[in-house]
């Protein structure tokens, strides 16, 4: 067993929490060229333009979805605007075989990933090919196929949960490891305690990338945490530390794959801490000019992560205006095209309220479904979606409650 | 047929799950080497690993998130949380996540591997926060399943099915039995089913409903009422969700009487459920108000636990109430 060991001390010599600072690791400045002396990681043509298209495709959906949500088309949206190179930077690093575990502002991970804006649009309107099946509010997205997990609306669940999806990762010995995403406000949670501390004592494999975006709905992390950012905490669960430059889409994507290789090479957990700004609002129900100034989101625009890795490619001569333009137009059309699409489908079955709930659905559930069928056929005009979404062969089913009763 | 008490039986359960399944995990706090404070989980470190049995820091909220992610990852975890009246701290993990992990993905990932095993009531002078049967919180939480043994055999028998359930387990252990309860235990592999409830006793005249440790309190007021000339149907529930509503309706539609006990507080407890399912069934059929023998609502006490506990006195006077109506 290995205990903590100190050196004797014979005064009251008191160490000062204020001490700790931690330096941020940079690549890219704005203009497009490296800070002296540093070094780009290895990324050929290829993949630096995959990510730059996710986040780009990123960007472009939240515009396009936000303003779905403002014509009143859409009940809800998050968006990830100023903190794409964060995510994106990160997903790339990883394994497509790793878990994702996200909070709500991560939808680069999918898009990077190949989720499509159709399996979007199908969340988002709950229609009836949503995975979820029409259950949660929108953004709540989740693909078993490219290892994202199912969103959950409260903060800071899937952070513990991490470090156990990663435990079996480890026991299974597949090479694989989680990250699991957060912001600075869910790191005030007892879960995240839980977590790091659980995964520093028992060696998982897992990424802790903390997105610092300043702000947890309208609570300014300067009200969040009196330290020096989440960084710090690291140091008391005895754990792997970097800060990085979040907006630097080149450091994130080093820092990470260096994160990645000591997860599943050393069976380690790591924490990340990206320093960003969440330039768009908390969610479309938040107004942001409520609890922070013009100028100071002017100031971060001017450190858009999209345009800092745009220079850095053109810099390499892998971009053009032209094929901005392109790119831009294009996804703005297959965006709205496929929103269109997902509006027009019907909504889940009403069988769907029912199912999932356990694996089989128990007599008693059966019971309240066939209640509330015979009740929306009696009043089809008061449940329309219900209605709509009534099965064929209740018919029978109807006949059949009616003799029980 | 060996002769085991209830811990033994736990024991024996958890040996044999993980015999089976090395996906098949148990940790909580002390599980490791130590067993358990109440040595559930003897020897298993020893025989299957520190990878597979270990202790976890003294987190609950993190042994519940922890063993969701297991879970969902395809692992068997057999969580232990060291006494019910510590689950509360874990009780987002549970009633959030847990239990709408499939739900809300539209079964893309679920948690159905999940076993939450978690001592629980009182008769120990326990005291406040070592006697609690918080089972009513978690009943009110579609998604969950709730199981309470009453003996040892229904302790293997049941934990075996609560562990390959595909459904996450609440598993609730009566730890004053722990020791107490001995019988004999089939050393082989069996299990018993979840959501079905036990005719343990038939008769004529009035019904009598409770789970886990009141069983046996149930059984010596039965007795006690038998000398009075009543007969007495008795209902060991076994699962409190799903519950059984056909076995006790069916048996209610026949005695015509129904007496719920349980050691929880009154209000709100889950007596209030089945009286309310019961006679929405059973209306025509009822003799005489359907009657709850329950703990008060009170915190636990320390040393006036007998007076707060509902005995076989307190349960036998309920069921000449309700047969002189």
């Amino acid at each position: 067993m290995t205990m903590t060991t100190t050196a004797d001390i014979h005064e009251p010599t008191f160490l000062a929490g204020d001490e700790f600072s931690i330096p941020t690791f940079r690549l890219l400045q704005q203009d497009g060229t490296l800070f002296e002396g540093a070094t780009a990681p290895e990324l050929d043509q290829a993949q630096a333009l995959a990510i730059y298209r996710a986040m780009v495709a990123t960007r472009v959906l939240d515009e396009r979805m936000l303003a779905a949500q403002r014509q009143g088309r859409l009940s809800f949206y998050m968006q990830c605007t100023g903190e794409e190179a964060s995510v994106v930077g990160a997903t790339a690093a990883l394994d497509d075989a790793d878990m994702i575990m996200a909070q709500y502002r991560e939808q680069g991970a999918l898009i990077y990933r190949g989720f499509t804006f159709d399996e979007f649009m199908n969340q988002l309107f709950g229609n009836e090919l949503d995975y979820g099946k029409g259950r949660q509010m929108p953004i709540h997205y989740g693909s078993r196929k490219l290892h994202y997990m199912t969103i959950s609306s409260p903060l800071a669940t899937q952070i513990p949960q991490a470090t156990g999806y990663a435990y079996g990762q480890k026991l299974a010995g597949d090479g694989q490891c989680t990250a699991v995403f957060f912001g600075e406000g869910a790191a005030s949670e007892g879960d995240f305690h839980a977590a790091l501390n659980m995964a520093a004592v028992h060696e998982v494999p897992v990424i802790f990338f903390c997105r610092n975006n300043g702000y947890a709905i309208s609570t300014p992390s300067i009200e969040q945490f009196a330290a020096d950012g989440v960084a710090p905490r690291a140091f008391g669960y005895r754990m792997h530390v970097i800060r990085v430059d979040g907006n630097d889409i080149l450091a994130v994507h080093t820092a990470t794959r260096e994160a990645r290789r000591i997860a599943v090479e050393h069976n380690q957990p790591v924490l990340i801490e990206a320093m960003s700004y969440r330039l768009a609002a908390h969610s479309s129900s938040d107004d942001p000019s409520g609890y922070r100034s013009k100028k100071e989101e002017e100031a971060w625009r001017e450190k858009d992560p999209i345009l800092r890795m745009q220079c850095w490619l053109n810099e390499q001569g892998w971009w053009s205006e032209d094929e901005e333009k392109a790119l831009q137009e294009s996804l703005r059309r297959e965006v709205l095209e496929t929103m269109k699409r997902a509006e027009k489908r019907p909504p889940p079955p009403l069988d769907s309220l029912v199912t999932d709930v356990y694996a089989d659905v128990t007599p008693e559930l059966q019971r309240q479904l066939d209640a509330l069928k015979r009740h929306v056929r009696r009043y089809p005009e008061a449940y329309p979606k219900g209605a709509r979404a009534l099965d064929p062969d209740v018919q029978a089913d109807d006949t059949a409650a009616k003799g029980e009763k | 047929m060996p002769t085991m008490n209830m811990l033994q039986a736990i024991n024996n359960a958890l040996d044999i799950a993980m015999g089976e399944d090395d996906k098949v995990l148990c940790f909580g706090e002390d599980v490791g080497s130590f067993g358990g404070v109440f040595r559930a989980t003897s020897h298993l470190q020893e025989k299957y690993g520190r990878a597979r049995c270990f202790n976890t820091p003294l987190v609950e909220q993190g042994i519940i998130g922890f063993a969701n992610g297991l879970a969902a990852q395809g692992s068997v975890p057999v969580a232990e949380i060291q006494f019910a009246d510590y689950i509360f701290p874990a009780f987002d993990q549970i009633v959030n996540e847990t239990a709408k992990f499939r739900y809300r993905s539209g079964d893309l990932f679920n948690v159905g591997g999940l076993t939450i095993r978690a001592p629980y009531g009182g008769g120990i002078s326990g005291g406040l926060y070592h006697s609690q049967s918080p089972e009513a919180y978690f009943a009110h939480t579609p998604g969950l399943k709730i199981v309470v043994p009453r003996d040892p055999y229904q302790a293997k028998g049941l934990l075996l099915a609560a562990i390959r359930d595909p459904d996450p387990v609440l598993f609730f252990e009566p730890k004053r039995l722990y020791r107490a309860a001995v019988g004999e235990v089939p050393e082989e592999d069996y299990q018993l089913p979840i959501g079905e409830a036990e005719v343990i006793r038939e008769g004529s005249d009035v019904t009598l409903v409770g789970w886990g440790a009141q069983m046996e309190v149930i059984e010596r007021a039965v007795e006690l009422a038998e000398k009075d000339g009543i007969s007495c149907e008795v209902i060991d529930l076994r699962s409190l969700l799903p519950w059984d509503q056909e076995t006790v309706a069916e048996s209610v539609l026949k005695t015509g009487r129904l007496v719920i006990t349980h050691e929880a507080p009154r209000t709100g407890g889950f007596a209030g459920e089945i009286a309310a399912a019961i006679q929405e069934r059973c209306f025509l059929y009822l003799e005489s108000p359907i009657a709850r023998v329950t703990g008060l609502d009170t915190p636990f006490p320390l040393t006036l636990e007998k007076e707060y506990l509902p005995d076989h006195l307190k349960i036998v006077e309920a069921i000449r109430d309700s047969v002189n109506f």
